[in-house]
C-alpha cells in the first residue's frame, strides 16, 4: 500500500473519531455519520474501488480500510448511545407534572355490611373450631321454632306481641335454634354446627329491630360438658375481642337448654369498669363483664325429638348457644343505634367491612 | 321485681352490702337489673325531734314557726306547713344537708323572712308512705337527737330482680330469702305462715262452687266480720312503697303485701255485695260481658272463667276483680280469696283480653296450690292485727294441695359427666337442702325430693344438676376445648357466595341489607304481581309482606342515598326472598303434617346510579352507569364463580322495555339485567339506574369449582379480526353463536370488539381465537375454518364480509 493511501486512512479515522467525540446532539452525529461512513464518503468509496487497486495493494488497503471503518462505526455507536441518554434525560426534563394534582380514580372499591364481616368473622372462629356451617329456612314451622325446643303450648314467646305468624302453624322464626332439631333429624351424632342466620321478632326502637341476625351453635357428642362449653365459648371470645378476654357463666334460663346460662366477657374498654378519666364505663356499665351470649347444655327433652337419628337422652350430651351479630358488631364498633344497620347510608357502611 | 332490702332482713340476713348481694345473686341465677336506693340519703341529717314550742308565722296564716328540740341540748327554729303541728309532738326532722327521695339537698331556708333550719316530715317526704295531710307523729318516748333511720325506714337499698320464668316462686321476698340463704349460707327465718289463726271447716253463709276443678286446682277463703277500714300502719306501708307499691287501705294493702311477701295473689271481695254469699267459678259464655274493675266493659269467650255470685259474675277468675263488689271505705264484711289457677289457660285468657295485670302474670307462670293457703294464712294474721277484724269460724277450701312430691335420684357420676368436674357429694346434698329439697343418700349419689315450690321446674335429673351447679358455682368450672377431632369447612356454595360478595365489592359495590318485609305497595311501584307472603300481625302495614324480590329494598337504599346527597351509588345485597307457593325440597316429617312453608330463595342483586368512576381533572365526565356497565358487573361477578352464561332481550315490567334482558345459566332463567323503567325509577326519586339480581339456587349449581388444567401457554395462538355487516335485527350473540358453531374445534374464542350501525344494517367486528393444544397452528390450517365461517354468517344471518 502507498504511504499516501495508508496515511489518508488514518487521517480519515482521526478526523472522523474527532468528529464523533465532537458531536453535541444526535442529528450531529448523524450527520458525521453520513460524511464519514455514508454511501458517498470518501473511507466507503476507498473499500469499494478496492478491486481497481493493483493487486498487491489490494490487501492491505481493504484491510486497512475496513479497520478504520468499523472503528468509525463503532465510535458512532458509542457516541450515540450517549448522546441519546443525555438527550432522554433532557427530554424528561422539561416533561414536569404538578406532583401534587389528585391522581387519576380508578373505580373505589366496595365494603362488606358491618354484619356481614362481622358474620364472616364469627364463622371462621368457628370453623376453625371444627364447627360446619349451616342455613335453614327464615320461614319455618311453630314446630321447629317452638314445640321441639321444648316451649310450652302457652310460652309467652309464641304470643302475637312476641312472633310474627303467616299462619297457625308457621312462623318468621324468632331464633336460629330451630336448625337445632333440624339439623340432628338429618344428621346423626357426633354433630358440631353453627347456623347463622336472620331471625324476626315484633319489637322496634333502638336496641330492638324487627329483623336481626343471630348465630347458633350446637354440639352434641357423648362426653360434652358444661366446662368445654365454657372453653369453646373462650376461645371464640377472645377471637373477636381480644385475646387478653376472659368470660364467666351466669345461670339463667332458657327451655331448650339445662343447665342454662349466659355468657358475659371482660369489658374491653375499660378497666375495673372505669375510663382513664374516673368515670363510669358507659359500656359495662361500670360491672366490668358484658353480656354477649344465652347458651346451656342441650335439654335431654329435646334428644327425643330426634331418636330416629340416633340421639339418646342417656348416652349424648351436647351444648348449645345463640348470639346476636349485632349485639357483637354494636360492641366491638359501637354503632349506636340498631337501625343504622339496615338504613345503608354508604357514609356508614364505608367505614366497615 | 323490687326487692326492698329492710324487707328481706325480715326473713334474711345476708351481712353484704346492697351490691356484694347483687353479684352473688347475679352468680347463683337470679339476674339484678340494677340497685337502687329508695327514700332519703345522707341520713345523719335525719333525727328524731320534739316540738317544744309553737307560734304562729308572723307572716303566713298557714305557717308554723316551731323550736324543736333535737338532741344534745340543741334547738332548731323550723317554719312548718303542716295544719297538724303542735308543741309536745315527737316528730321527724330533717336538717340541713339532708338529701330527699327526689335527690335535692335541703338548705337553710327563709320563709316569708322567718329563718328555718330544716324541715318536720310527713310521710310522702321519705317515701315511707302517701300522706301529705300532715307531719308524722311518732311515740313519745323516743329521745330527740335519735337517728331517724334508727325508728322509721326512711332509706333502703332495692334490688331490681329479672326473675326468669321457670322461678315464679322468687316473685316473692320469702321466695328470694330462700335463694339468699342458699347463695349466702345466712341463716333462713321460718315462713310467715306457720302459725295459722284460723280453723278447717264450712263457712256459715258462705258457699263456693268449681266447676272446672282443672282450671281451679284450689279456692280458698275466709271471712273477716268487723272490718274497720282506715290506713295501713307505717311499717306495712313503708314495705308497699319500697316495692313499688301506692298504700290505698288497710285491706287492699293487706293483698298486695301478702301477695309480695308469699308470691300469691289475693282478692277481697266486700261480702255484703256477694249476692247471696255464693261464689260459683265457670266458664263465661261466648260473648258475655262485665265490667272490671278498672272500668272497662270486657267480652268474654267459653274459654274464660269468671266467677258469679247469685247476680252474675264478680270476676274475671285470676285477673281482675269487678266494680260490684270492690271494697270501699264503709266495707265491713271482707272475704278474703286465695286461689289458683291453671296458668296457661289463664295466660291465653289475659292475651286475648289484652289485660295483664300483676295476679295474671303471676298465675300465667304455674303457682302451686298449697301457696294459696299460705296466702290464707298470712292474710288472716293481719287482718286480724291490722283491721280490728274478726274471723268467721271456718275455712273455704276446694280442691287442695298438689300432687304428691316426686323424688328423683341424681347419680354422682352423671353430676361429673355433664359439668365436666366432680362437686363433693356432701356439698350437693348442702345446696340441695338449703333449696329446702328433701336429701337422702341413695347408692350411686343421692335421693332428692322436691319442695312444692319448685314441682314445676324441677322435674329431672338435669335440673337437680343445674341446682347443684349454679349454688356451687359456675365460676369453678374448667374451660376446655372438646377434642373432637373433627374438622370443618364452608361448603362450596358458601364459599361461592362470599365469593360473589367479594367480587362486587372489588367492582365498587358496597352491601347493603335491606328489610324482609316491605309495604304491599311496593308491589304496585315495581309494577310486578309476584304471590307473597303475608303477616298476620305485621308491626306495621309498611312491614306486613316479605319481598319477593331484592329490587325495592335496594332501590329504597339507593334512594336513602342519593337523598342525601350521594351523586354515584353502587350497592348489592344478597339476602332471602319468599314466594307464596310450595317450595320444592324434599319435606321433613314435620313439614309433610303441616301448612307447606313458602319458597324461600337466596337472590344476589346490584344496582348502580350515576358515574361509574369518580370525575377528576383529567376526566371531568366519566360515563354514568347504563345497562352495559351493568352487564359488566355481571360479568365480573359469574366469570369470578367460573360461571357461563348468556342473555336475552328480556321484558320484566320494572325495566326499560328496550334495555332489559334475563341472564341464562345452564339454558335456565337465573334473573334479570338491565335498566331500571324510568316510571319505576322516578317512584324512588331516582333517575338512570341499571342492575341485576341473580337466583343463588340457579347461578351456584354451574359453577366451576375445581376447574381442569387447560394447555394454553405450550404453543401460541392465532387471533383474526372479522367484521360483518348484519341486518339491524340480528344480535351480537346471534353472531358468536354462527361463528362459533362454523368455526370447528380449534376456535377457542369469539369476542365482538367493534359495533357500529347504518341504514338497516350492523357492522360487527368479531375476533376469532384459534389453538392446539399440540402444535403451533399455521394459516393454512385456519383459512378452512374462516372460509366456513363467512359462509355460514352469509347463509344463516344474511351476513356479508366488511371489505
Amino acid at each position: 500500500m502507498s504511504t499516501a493511501t495508508a496515511d489518508r486512512i488514518a487521517a480519515l479515522r482521526a478526523e472522523g473519531e474527532a468528529a464523533v467525540a465532537a458531536a453535541a446532539s444526535t442529528a450531529d452525529l448523524e450527520e458525521i455519520r453520513v460524511r464519514f461512513l455514508g454511501r458517498k464518503a470518501e473511507l466507503p468509496n476507498l473499500l469499494r474501488d478496492v478491486g481497481k487497486l493493483p493487486p498487491e495493494e489490494r490487501g492491505p488497503v481493504g484491510k486497512g480500510a475496513n479497520q478504520a471503518r468499523q472503528a468509525l462505526q463503532a465510535a458512532v455507536d458509542a457516541r450515540q448511545a450517549e448522546l441519546e441518554a443525555v438527550e432522554l434525560e433532557q427530554r424528561l426534563a422539561a416533561d414536569v407534572v404538578d406532583v401534587t394534582l389528585p391522581g387519576t380514580p380508578v373505580t373505589p372499591a366496595g365494603h362488606l355490611h358491618i354484619l356481614t364481616a362481622t358474620r364472616r368473622e364469627i364463622e371462621d372462629v368457628f370453623v376453625g373450631l371444627g364447627f360446619s356451617v349451616v342455613e335453614g329456612p327464615e320461614i319455618d314451622l311453630a314446630y321447629y321454632n317452638f314445640d321441639a325446643l321444648n316451649h310450652d303450648p302457652s310460652h309467652p314467646a309464641r304470643s302475637l306481641a312476641d312472633t310474627f305468624y303467616v299462619a297457625d302453624d308457621v312462623v318468621l322464626r324468632t331464633q336460629t335454634s330451630p336448625m337445632q332439631v333440624r339439623q340432628m333429624e338429618l344428621q346423626p351424632p357426633p354433630l358440631y354446627i353453627i347456623v347463622p342466620g336472620r331471625v324476626y321478632r315484633p319489637d322496634n326502637d333502638a336496641t330492638h329491630t324487627p329483623q336481626f341476625h343471630q348465630v347458633e351453635g350446637l354440639a352434641v357428642d357423648e362426653n360434652l360438658t358444661l366446662g368445654d362449653l365454657q372453653g369453646t365459648l373462650l376461645a371464640f371470645a377472645r377471637a373477636i375481642f381480644g385475646d387478653d378476654r376472659e368470660v364467666r357463666l351466669r345461670p339463667h334460663f332458657f327451655p331448650f337448654t339445662e343447665p342454662s346460662v349466659e355468657l358475659d366477657v371482660s369489658c374491653f374498654n375499660c378497666k375495673q369498669g372505669f375510663l382513664k378519666d374516673g368515670s363510669r364505663c358507659p359500656l359495662c356499665k361500670g360491672t366490668s363483664w358484658i353480656e354477649i351470649l344465652g347458651a346451656g347444655m342441650v335439654d335431654p327433652n329435646l334428644y327425643g325429638y330426634v331418636a330416629e337419628s340416633g340421639y339418646d337422652p342417656e348416652r349424648h350430651q351436647g351444648f348449645a348457644w345463640g348470639m346476636g351479630i349485632e349485639r357483637i358488631a354494636f360492641l366491638k364498633h359501637g354503632v349506636p343505634d340498631l337501625r343504622m344497620f339496615f338504613e345503608n347510608d354508604l357514609r356508614l357502611l364505608e367505614q366497615f367491612g | 321485681m323490687r326487692l326492698p332490702l329492710f324487707w328481706l332482713t325480715d326473713y334474711v340476713d345476708p351481712g353484704m352490702d346492697a351490691s356484694k348481694l347483687a353479684a352473688r345473686l347475679a352468680m347463683t341465677g337470679t339476674e339484678v337489673d340494677r340497685v337502687h336506693t329508695h327514700g332519703v340519703s345522707a341520713l345523719e341529717n335525719f333525727v328524731v325531734g320534739r316540738v317544744l314550742e309553737r307560734e304562729q308565722h308572723p307572716d303566713a296564716d298557714r305557717l308554723s314557726v316551731c323550736q324543736v328540740a333535737i338532741g344534745e341540748g340543741d334547738v332548731s327554729t323550723i317554719v312548718c306547713g303542716a295544719p297538724n303541728v303542735a308543741a309536745g309532738q315527737t316528730v321527724g326532722v330533717a336538717l340541713p344537708g339532708s338529701v330527699m327521695p327526689d335527690g335535692t339537698r335541703l338548705k337553710k331556708a327563709k320563709l316569708r323572712g322567718v329563718p328555718s333550719n330544716g324541715m318536720i316530715l310527713a310521710e310522702d317526704e321519705v317515701g315511707i308512705g302517701s300522706d301529705h295531710a300532715g307531719i308524722m307523729v311518732l311515740d313519745d318516748d323516743l329521745v330527740p337527737g335519735t337517728p331517724l333511720a334508727q325508728v322509721l325506714p326512711i332509706s333502703t337499698d332495692v334490688l331490681e330482680l329479672e326473675i326468669t320464668p321457670n322461678r315464679p316462686d322468687c316473685l316473692s321476698v320469702y321466695g328470694v330469702a330462700r335463694e339468699v340463704h342458699a347463695a349466702t349460707g345466712a341463716p333462713l327465718n321460718p315462713p310467715p305462715w306457720m302459725e295459722d289463726p284460723g280453723t278447717p271447716g264450712p263457712v256459715e253463709g258462705v258457699t263456693v262452687e268449681v266447676q272446672d276443678a282443672e282450671f281451679c286446682p284450689r279456692f280458698t277463703a275466709r271471712l273477716f266480720e268487723d272490718v274497720k277500714i282506715g290506713p295501713s300502719p307505717r311499717w306495712l306501708k313503708a314495705r308497699l312503697m319500697a316495692a313499688g307499691q301506692r298504700p290505698i287501705n288497710n285491706v287492699v294493702d293487706i293483698t298486695n303485701y301478702v301477695m309480695l311477701l308469699t308470691g300469691q295473689p289475693l282478692h277481697a271481695f266486700n261480702f255484703d255485695l256477694v249476692a247471696g254469699g255464693k261464689l260459683v267459678v265457670r266458664r263465661a259464655g261466648q260473648g258475655e260481658q262485665m265490667t272490671t274493675l278498672d272500668d272497662q266493659v270486657r267480652t268474654l269467650d267459653s274459654s274464660m272463667h269468671l266467677i258469679d255470685d247469685g247476680e252474675g259474675p264478680t270476676s274475671i277468675a285470676g285477673i281482675m276483680g269487678g266494680q260490684r263488689s270492690e271494697v270501699r271505705e264503709d266495707t265491713t264484711r271482707v272475704l278474703m280469696e286465695a286461689a289458683n289457677w291453671h296458668g296457661p289457660t289463664l295466660q291465653r285468657t289475659s292475651q286475648k283480653l289484652g289485660l295483664r295485670t300483676e295476679a295474671s302474670g303471676r298465675f300465667e307462670k304455674g303457682l302451686p296450690p298449697e301457696q294459696s293457703m299460705w296466702g290464707t294464712i298470712v292474710a288472716t294474721q293481719l287482718m286480724l292485727e291490722l283491721t280490728g277484724a274478726r274471723l268467721a269460724p271456718g275455712t273455704i277450701d276446694v280442691g287442695g294441695e298438689g300432687p304428691a312430691p316426686k323424688t328423683i335420684r341424681l347419680r354422682e357420676e352423671k353430676v361429673t359427666r355433664l359439668l365436666g368436674t366432680a362437686v363433693p357429694i356432701r356439698e350437693q346434698a348442702d345446696i340441695l337442702e338449703a333449696l329446702e329439697f328433701d336429701v337422702h343418700d341413695a347408692g350411686d349419689g343421692l335421693d332428692v325430693t322436691v319442695p312444692a315450690f319448685r314441682r314445676n321446674d324441677v322435674t329431672r335429673e338435669v335440673d337437680l344438676i343445674e341446682e347443684v351447679a349454679r349454688i356451687w358455682g359456675l365460676e369453678k368450672l374448667p374451660a376446655t376445648i372438646p377434642g373432637h377431632g373433627m374438622s370443618a369447612r364452608l361448603t362450596p356454595e358458601q364459599r361461592l357466595r362470599r365469593r360473589a360478595g367479594d367480587a362486587l365489592v372489588g367492582a365498587g359495590f358496597s352491601e347493603a341489607i335491606g328489610w324482609s318485609f316491605q309495604a304491599p305497595e311496593m308491589a304496585r311501584r315495581l309494577r310486578i304481581d309476584d304471590s307473597a307472603v303475608k303477616l298476620r300481625n305485621p308491626l306495621s302495614e309498611d312491614l306486613a309482606v316479605m319481598r319477593t324480590t331484592l329490587l325495592g329494598s335496594l332501590l329504597t337504599s339507593v334512594r336513602h342515598n342519593t337523598a342525601r346527597g350521594a351523586e354515584d351509588v353502587r350497592l348489592f345485597e344478597k339476602g332471602s326472598v319468599y314466594f307464596d307457593r310450595p317450595h320444592r325440597r324434599e319435606p321433613t316429617a314435620a313439614e309433610a303434617r303441616s301448612t307447606p312453608l313458602p319458597d324461600e330463595r337466596m337472590h344476589l342483586a346490584a344496582l348502580m346510579t350515576g358515574r361509574i368512576r369518580p370525575a377528576s381533572w383529567g376526566d371531568g365526565n366519566p360515563p354514568t352507569a347504563d345497562f352495559f356497565a351493568a352487564k359488566g358487573v355481571l360479568e365480573t361477578v359469574l366469570g369470578a364463580l367460573r360461571v357461563d352464561f348468556t342473555v336475552v332481550r328480556g321484558a320484566d315490567p320494572f325495566l326499560h322495555p328496550g334495555r332489559a334482558a334475563r341472564v341464562l345459566v345452564g339454558g335456565e332463567d337465573a334473573g334479570w339485567l338491565g335498566e331500571i323503567h324510568p316510571g319505576v325509577a322516578a317512584e324512588f326519586g331516582l333517575a338512570r339506574v341499571a342492575g341485576f339480581e341473580l337466583d343463588f339456587g340457579a347461578v351456584l349449581p354451574h359453577a366451576v369449582v375445581a376447574p381442569h388444567y387447560e394447555d394454553l401457554t405450550s404453543f401460541p395462538a392465532i387471533r383474526q379480526d372479522l367484521a360483518f355487516w348484519v341486518p339491524a335485527d340480528r344480535t351480537a350473540s346471534e353472531l358468536v353463536e354462527v361463528v362459533r358453531g362454523a368455526g370447528g374445534k380449534l376456535l377457542k374464542d369469539v369476542r365482538v370488539f367493534d359495533v357500529y350501525a347504518r341504514e338497516g344494517q350492523t357492522s360487527l367486528a368479531v375476533r376469532l381465537e384459534f389453538r392446539a393444544g399440540d402444535r403451533t397452528l399455521t394459516d393454512d390450517e385456519i383459512s378452512p375454518q374462516r372460509e366456513k365461517i363467512v359462509k355460514a354468517v352469509a347463509e344463516k344471518l344474511e351476513g356479508e364480509l366488511r371489505g
